[in-house]
């Protein structure tokens, strides 16, 4: 009895949390699937009605705005993010004398809370107290910067915000991908007379390959969850300007009580993060487990 | 006297491959058998099936006369040291030595009494207040033993534990682990892919490959009368001579004639061969090929071989020839006259040679 | 760094090399501005009065320095209906925080040893199952997560809270843990159960004692999600037991009465605190979760 007990206990041990997962992720992604599939409204209704959700959903022009906003800021946000993030690591990697204190200060971003960076760059961004403002004091009259009262360009104050916060932390992968690189091949390609700039175009940046794919997922990852972001720093407008398929699922769960469009966003939202990520997870594991 | 320990028909299977087939193997109290083979032969399955941290597919494991087939490890009386030594990290040598006899509740006076008298017997006594990272490589491996010996188990299992030894410290803790033996009479098994330690330790052999036992002998046994091509070849350094011959038989003993490339084929005579078939391999061991008037014996032929290479060796010489096809290596005296690219003859005593099947590589003598 | 500065003068000359070197520097510095200017904002704007901040300019430092702000956000702010600044809020993160770090840490780590040790069966899709629950967007379980808190009686509890932080920093903690503990080699297993040590036994003498570090990391990279999360806690709670970052939110977002932009910073800033200080102290461990599973290799 005990021999059995002894080797089932580690997978008992695993159980718990395993179930757990099974339940509150799979379990939870299969309950909302579900009742994106009905009339739900304020209480769900399991009856399933077809796609309804999803043609409402599409048809919806606020929906729309929030996956323009999503493509939009997404990929200025993993963009902008990735380059800046890698200027910043190769600076670095010069052999800085204060190089502690400097990555401290471009990486401190990263432990605040979203709502914090959203609150600071709301006031930062104020158009009659902030920069704008500020710069008009300088003398130069006709600076505007508006954008966060502006529909078209509020997206961009995101893009801003959020890559203060977030390139510090590409800028930290990249530094420790930039030295993982075999010295040797380095001090090869210096004998052989390869100027500086050259060494890290053809042989440093493209041996970084593997790391340039973990900073896209973690950054589009981040991209996709922005909701703590926009509720700071914009509330998802003017108007809805700035909406995300984050915003707009908790509109609609919470404040719209219209739970058949939230479970649809959430599955839209699900479906995004799936095709990006799973490939990625399956590269990494499989390899991970061979040998 | 009941063997000590007792394997039958043992199987191990993981999921649908075979790993260990039909293993038979006891030995008696005080013996030090080594398991011995290349890579992947399975003999470290077989220690850990021993140890029962691998459970079995098929057969049975008897330790001192009790049935241990599906015993948990701490209880079936074994202690055992691993190649990397496994010593706790974190805890002292003391605690390292003694940290058994905690989880099995042993009393505090007697954990210090047994600590002592293990720390004396392999004077680490300055060492035990250390961290294992502190330790040199000789050192981290007295501590394994003396974990191992603590546990005054009745059969010691050792996992290849020289191996991460460089070569002058691997000869030293070779003749201490011999040393330990003899002077405890403790019952070991041992596993070791070096065919010369498996030849200086062990009072019995088990030659495996493949997951298949390939002999079990004492060491004079598997050295001179080697069951197959397998064991021929891979014991003893340097490896035995296998040389493809024909057999005439006639009556009394046989004519082997071996073809070679330079020169008639020479044919020996040996008079103890009887009723071997008409292809054969031949094997002989360097020592058993001298040069012409280094040995006697009623069974020494001579024949003027084409030296190739020449090899010093500080108090022998190997010379390399041709016989059959293949490379021949004989172990002559330092003062030998052969030369490379000239001939000398040779002086082949075949009171040891052995003799192979051609197809199936089995032992015919 | 790979020695890129080695044998660079011998095709630059000294002169263009050193202006090269201030330029870096400058530009590190333009950076180091670029960063660090919120916070100076945020800190000088706290400091100063509503007037000051109406009639000067945004990066001056306060001519009059006041703590009134700060006295204001901690104990006088409104979060709504209530007006008693966010110390009852930062008190309900620290009772929400802890006890979710711990449980989830404590969790993560026996599972990490199980993964990692304990091979069997099916261990790796389980784990690779779990993994997969680290990425999806949480918007997704909001909804039945909500309705599961009202039928267990917990909804808009902090026990909620921690129930659902804990459930889903599981993946993660699992992943830090099972990393670490894939790199000790397994024959000290094996040697400790000659020894005679069972399961517990072992995670408790042998590994729990080596943990230390990925114990830091797991505990600063869970503090910071868990005190730093927003859409858990304003999904899940209510009006009294609302998270500090809820609490910022609706004192810098609600509508009634004058703008108290001074109010808004040093809120901020107190919410921000206890992660920052984390930071600065155990910076090294925080990047090093940050990287942790992210670097090949």
């Amino acid at each position: 009895m005990s021999e059995w007990l002894e080797n089932h206990l580690p997978k008992m041990v695993l159980a718990p949390s395993f179930i757990a997962v099974l339940v509150f992720v799979y379990g939870f992604i299969g309950w909302t699937a579900w009742v994106s599939l009905t009339r739900s409204k304020l209480l769900p209704r399991y009856e399933i009605k077809g796609f309804v959700q999803y043609d409402k959903l599409f048809d919806s022009p606020r929906w729309d705005t929030a996956m323009n906003n999503l493509f939009i800021f997404g990929a200025l946000f993993i963009i902008i993010a990735m380059v800046l993030g890698l200027l910043l690591a190769i600076m670095l990697d010069q052999k800085i004398r204060t190089e502690g204190v400097i990555r401290t200060i471009y990486l401190y971003p990263m432990a605040l809370s979203m709502i914090v960076t959203g609150t600071a760059w709301k006031w930062i961004l104020n158009p009659g107290l902030g920069i704008e403002a500020t710069v008009k004091g300088w003398g130069f009259e006709n600076f505007t910067f508006d954008w966060v009262v502006n529909p078209d360009l509020a997206i961009y104050t995101i893009v801003l915000a959020a890559v203060w916060q977030s390139s510090g932390f590409v800028m930290a992968l990249f530094l420790a991908g930039l030295r993982s690189v075999d010295g040797e091949i380095i001090k090869a390609a210096q004998v052989d007379g390869i100027p500086t700039w050259r060494i890290y175009t053809a042989i440093i940046i493209p041996s970084m390959a593997p790391i340039f794919l973990s900073a896209f997922i973690v950054l589009a990852h981040l991209a996709i969850k922005s909701f703590d972001l926009v509720i700071a720093l914009t509330g998802g407008g003017p108007g809805y300007a700035t909406d995300l398929p984050a915003t707009y699922m908790y509109a609609m769960a919470f404040s719209r009580g219209d739970i058949g469009q939230a479970a649809a966003s959430a599955m839209i939202m699900m479906l995004v993060v799936f095709t990006i990520v799973v490939p990625y997870l399956y590269s990494e594991l499989r390899t991970k487990n061979d040998g | 006297m009941a063997p000590i320990l007792d394997i039958k028909n043992l199987y191990k299977n993981y999921g649908a491959t075979e790993i260990l087939k039909d293993i038979n193997v006891a030995i008696e109290p005080g013996d030090f058998l080594v398991l011995v083979g290349p890579s992947g032969c399975g003999k470290s399955t077989l220690l850990n099936c021993i140890a029962g941290l691998e459970p079995i597919t098929g057969g049975s494991l008897h330790i001192g006369g009790k049935d241990m087939t599906h015993v948990s490890p701490k209880d079936r009386d074994i202690a055992m040291v691993f190649q990397s030594y496994a010593l706790y990290p974190t805890m002292s040598v003391a605690k390292n030595i003694t940290f058994g006899m905690k989880v099995r509740g042993v009393d505090q006076a007697t954990q210090e009494r047994k600590l002592n008298e293990v720390a004396s017997q392999l004077q680490i006594e300055p060492l035990l207040n250390r961290r294992p990272g502190q330790l040199s490589g000789g050192q981290r491996q007295r501590v394994a033993m003396g974990r191992a010996l603590v546990r005054d188990p009745k059969l010691f299992l050792f996992d290849e534990p020289l191996s991460n030894l460089d070569a002058k410290l691997r000869v030293e803790m070779r003749s201490e682990i011999k040393k330990l033996h003899q002077t405890l009479g403790a019952s070991m098994v041992y596993v070791t892919h070096d065919q010369i330690e498996a030849m200086t330790l062990a009072t019995k052999i088990v030659v495996m490959k493949g997951g298949v036992i390939q002999q079990i002998g004492t060491p004079a046994e598997i050295y001179n009368k080697p069951a197959n091509l397998f064991v021929a070849d891979f014991m003893g350094s340097p490896a035995m001579n296998l040389i493809p011959a024909k057999v005439r038989q006639n009556g009394e003993g046989a004519q082997i004639e071996i073809t070679r490339e330079i020169g008639e084929p020479i044919v020996l005579i040996d008079q103890k061969a009887n009723g071997l078939p008409e292809d054969v391999i031949l094997g002989l061991r360097p020592e058993d090929i001298a040069e012409s008037g280094f040995r006697a014996g009623e069974s020494v032929q001579e024949a003027e071989c084409h030296v190739d290479m020449v090899e010093p060796a500080g108090a022998d010489t190997y010379v390399v020839s041709e016989l059959g096809g293949k490379q021949i290596t004989a172990r002559m005296h330092a003062e030998t006259s052969a030369v490379p690219g000239k001939s000398l003859c040779f002086a082949f005593d075949l009171s040891k040679a052995s003799y192979f099947a051609s197809g199936s590589g089995e032992r015919l003598n | 760094m790979a020695d890129l500065s080695l044998n660079q003068s011998a095709s630059q000359s000294n002169l263009g090399k050193i202006a090269l070197r201030w330029l870096l520097y400058v530009l590190l510095g333009i950076f180091a501005v670029y960063y660090l200017m919120p916070l100076f904002v945020m800190v000088t704007t706290s400091l100063k009065s509503l007037e000051e901040i109406r009639t000067g300019s945004l990066v001056a430092l306060p001519r009059e320095v006041t703590f009134d702000a700060w006295k204001t956000a901690w104990s006088g702010a409104c979060t709504g209906i209530q007006c008693e600044g966010l110390r009852p809020y930062f008190w309900n993160s620290v009772l929400l925080a802890v006890p979710a770090v711990f449980i989830s840490t404590l969790v993560g780590a026996l599972n990490g040893y199980v993964v990692a040790q304990w091979r069997f069966k099916g261990a790796n899709l389980i784990f690779s199952l779990m993994l997969f629950g680290c990425f999806i967007p949480f918007q997704v379980v909001l909804l039945p997560m909500a309705r599961l808190l009202g039928m267990m009686g917990i909804a808009g509890t902090i026990p909620g809270l921690i129930f659902v932080h804990v459930i889903y920093g599981i993946g993660f903690t699992t992943l830090f843990f099972r990393n670490y503990y894939v790199t000790i080699p397994s024959e000290l297993v094996k040697a400790a159960k000659v020894d005679g040590a069972n399961f517990f036994r072992i995670f408790w003498s042998i590994f729990l004692p080596l943990s230390l570090p990925i114990i830091v990391v797991t505990v600063i990279w869970q503090f910071t999600q868990i005190w730093n999360d927003f859409l858990f806690g304003v999904s899940f709670s209510q009006a009294g037991t609302q998270p500090v970052t809820v609490a910022l939110n609706n004192i810098v977002n609600s509508t009634t009465g004058v703008k108290e932009y001074n109010v808004d910073m040093a809120a901020a800033i107190i919410a921000a605190l206890p992660t920052l200080f984390v930071y600065v102290v155990a910076g090294k461990y925080f990047i090093r979760g940050l990287t942790a599973g992210s670097v090949k290799g």
